[in-house]
């Protein structure tokens, strides 16, 4: 089977994992327009390449960030949120 | 037709003509640029044509005709959704199919079968007599049936699931039927063809251009073609074609898997599916059975298979037929669908002019090849939306006007 690194678990089959979609950054919704909060709820960056994803370790509950190529489905890393500087 | 046979077992060479032809090089411009010869692309080319005289039309194809998800589904056929909007659009494809191999005079193998949606528990049940109040109020074959009616019909099946999901009754849709779905590609690509649209197979799109808000031409890999109006009709490859135009939208890429069997004796004639299960399975007209399951659940934009798809469907369709134990599963591949956050398509024009969209066909886009072609037709050729796809347009993702039609998505994504 697949196998994922958890950034804590180290490799696992990824059966054991979730993926939660592509990391995004969540407008105001206090200041953003509706349309900026249509855009945010419904639209999703479809096309491929290497991508930060959230993905879970379910029997750990271990949340983290990996970047996959969604082409090949190669991970190229995978991190636990703000270890890399950015998110 | 047995003149024509004779005529083949009489020929020294082949006496039937190619299906459509070759042309060595593309035209300086086209009325309608049509990206994606699959089976909506293709019988939007061929409407286009017989319906609306719209004949200066090219189709571009990447790969080959019908070589994406219109060769990869699970070719069913059927209108039992849960929304007025759902149930009207499939319900007029339908009908659409059961004359099309006499219309195409090429048969498709279309072959009505009856179709079951098992519910396993009492929320599934419910959802089913929903469908079908909602299917009979549009005129659709739909009933409720208990589990006596379907042992009866299906003596074969283990009613209790191996027992942990017993069979509380089912949605029996007596029009659900099967084709050949390579045909289907085959027979709108000839008639396009003979109604004078050109058929660029191995020709990509590697940009459109676009002008104060209106399409002026496309880049391909074999040169510039200029036009005012152009389809995308492309599956899974939509988000990078919307990019080319600056258009965002919800739909997202996940590989959906199908396997076929070794052929056996006909014995399953309806097709048979489970939300609960994760599967649907019906046997074709050369014996085989055709099985699939739910998406992957990642992102990928990629048709590899896993061992742990074969796995996990085989060991759910052993649970409702134990006595397939020993049949061996001969092929699998996956499809590249093209989701959406409703389960419904996304259709009609866009904010770009003479930019129309035929996407987020998901894992239903085969049943509707007709009406999509129809309606996209008429959309493209009138520059007004079909009124029966006006709920499916990519405005409603701004308006918050989404459909419902999660409820009817026939196995659980």
């Amino acid at each position: 089977m697949k196998m994922i690194a958890c950034p804590i678990q180290g490799l696992r089959p990824v059966s054991e994992f979730v993926y939660w979609g592509e990391v995004r950054d969540t407008p105001d919704p206090d200041t953003c327009t509706d349309q900026e909060w249509a855009d945010y709820v419904f639209n999703r960056n479809g096309v491929a390449g290497i991508k930060k994803e959230w993905w879970c370790h379910i029997p750990s509950n271990t949340w983290f960030i990996a970047e996959r190529n969604t082409v090949t489905d190669q991970t190229v890393r995978t991190f636990l949120y703000g270890e890399d500087g950015r998110c | 037709m047995p003149w024509r046979l004779m005529r083949f077992a009489l020929s020294p060479e082949h006496p039937e003509g190619r299906m459509f032809q070759t042309h060595a090089e593309l035209k300086d411009s086209y009325d309608v640029v049509i990206i994606g010869a699959g089976g909506h692309g293709l019988a939007a080319a061929y409407y286009l044509a017989r319906d609306h005289g719209v004949s200066n039309v090219c189709v571009l194809e990447k790969g080959y005709i019908g070589g994406g998800n219109t060769g990869r589904n699970t070719t069913i056929i059927r209108s039992n959704y849960i929304t007025p909007e759902g149930v009207r659009f499939y319900d007029a494809s339908v009908k659409l199919w059961e004359d099309l191999s006499e219309d195409f005079d090429l048969n498709l193998f279309y072959s009505k079968r009856g179709h079951y949606t098992l519910a396993h528990t009492d929320s599934d049940l419910r959802t089913m007599r929903w469908r079908a109040e909602v299917n009979k109020h549009y005129g659709v074959e739909s009933e409720l049936v208990g589990p006596e009616f379907i042992q009866r019909e299906l003596p074969m099946m283990d009613m209790s699931c191996g027992g942990h999901a017993p069979v509380l009754g089912a949605l029996h849709h007596a029009p659900g039927a099967i084709a050949r779905h390579d045909a289907v590609a085959w027979g709108y690509g000839r008639g396009a063809d003979r109604r004078g649209v050109e058929i660029h197979q191995k020709t990509e799109v590697t940009g459109i251009s676009v002008m104060s808000g209106k399409v002026c031409g496309v880049q391909t890999s074999r040169g510039f073609i200029h036009t005012e109006k152009v389809l995308c009709a492309v599956a899974g490859s939509t988000p990078r074609l919307l990019n080319m135009v600056d258009l965002q939208s919800p739909i997202y890429i996940h590989p959906l898997q199908a396997m076929v069997s070794e052929p056996t004796k006909p014995w399953l004639n309806p097709i048979i599916v489970s939300g609960s299960l994760h599967v649907y399975i019906s046997q074709s007209a050369r014996g085989e059975l055709v099985l699939g399951a739910s998406l992957d659940p990642y992102e990928l934009h990629s048709t590899r298979s896993t061992l742990d798809f074969t796995e996990g469907l085989s060991a759910h369709i052993l649970e409702l037929f134990p006595f397939l134990s020993h049949v061996k599963i001969v092929r699998q591949w996956a499809g590249i669908a093209d989701m959406t956050p409703d389960f419904a398509p996304i259709m009609g024009k866009t904010p770009v002019e003479g930019f129309y969209l035929d996407a987020g066909w998901g894992t239903w886009g085969f049943k509707a090849t007709p009406v999509a072609g129809k309606t996209m037709a008429h959309t493209v050729a009138s520059d007004s939306i079909h009124p029966l796809i006006t709920e499916f347009s990519l405005d409603r993702f701004r308006s918050y006007a989404l459909t419902g039609e999660k409820g009817a998505a026939s196995v659980g994504h």
